[in-house]
């Protein structure tokens, strides 16, 4: 299934783009999603432990299951104000 | 009001979204771009980026819970994002409630609370042409 990432600040810089698509098996979890973005970028690794990730807009734990079509937010320590 | 802006922010238009006549007070907060970081270093400009749809969803429940804590108030909140120069809005809150003791207090939870948690992020650029992602303390 395909998902959608949109990453932002740091998270951003390190992946090199603002938006980008996975492709994961059909059951996929957020776990998996982060393992193929690790993949893609190493460097995310120690950014990881402070990221939250929002699956659809709603902060959700490593375990939860993905849908194809869904917009996965990477978010890091905000600096808003 | 609940916005995520990439214009200049109008300040008396965010103050003037929250009167009615049944409040008689309104307190508006403006966060500005200052000249010097916190470790005293010159800033030339910021750049902020959000998840817009979440950061609005976020000032919602802020201004749900204000209500929850102060009773009947009208919130706006407008964050800017992209680059800002020195001396520009970088947010403006304004509440307006009945009496103005609610109206303080509710202003200055509104800022805390947008402090604490929106996916809104901010980088210093710096006059020596470094630059560093600000997060504010947990």
């Amino acid at each position: 299934m395909k998902i959608r990432v949109l990453a932002f600040a740091r998270v951003r810089e390190v992946l090199g783009a603002p938006e980008s698509e996975l492709a994961l098996a059909p059951s996929a979890r957020i776990s998996d999603a982060w393992g193929a973005l690790l993949a893609r970028a190493p460097a995310l690794a120690e950014l990881r432990a402070s990221t939250r990730v929002a699956r659809n807009g709603r902060i959700v734990a490593d375990d939860c299951a993905l849908q194809e079509g869904d917009e996965l937010a990477l978010l890091p320590p905000s600096g808003g104000g | 009001m609940l916005l995520i802006v990439r214009d200049p922010i109008d300040v008396e238009a965010v103050s003037e979204s929250v009167r009615s006549p049944g409040y008689g007070g309104v307190v508006t907060f403006v966060g500005l771009v200052r000249e010097r970081a916190d470790d005293g270093r010159g800033v030339d400009g910021l750049s902020y980026e959000a998840h817009a749809a979440m950061a609005v969803e976020r000032f919602q429940r802020i201004a749900d819970g204000l209500r929850e804590c102060y009773g009947q108030l009208e919130v706006s909140i407008v964050h800017r994002e992209g680059e800002l120069r020195v001396g520009e809005v970088a947010v403006a809150v304004a509440v307006a409630a009945p009496h103005r003791r609610e109206a303080f207090a509710a202003c200055a939870d509104a800022i805390d609370e947008l402090k604490r948690d929106v996916p809104i992020w901010k980088k210093e650029h710096y006059r020596d042409g470094s630059e560093r992602w600000r997060e504010n303390a947990p």
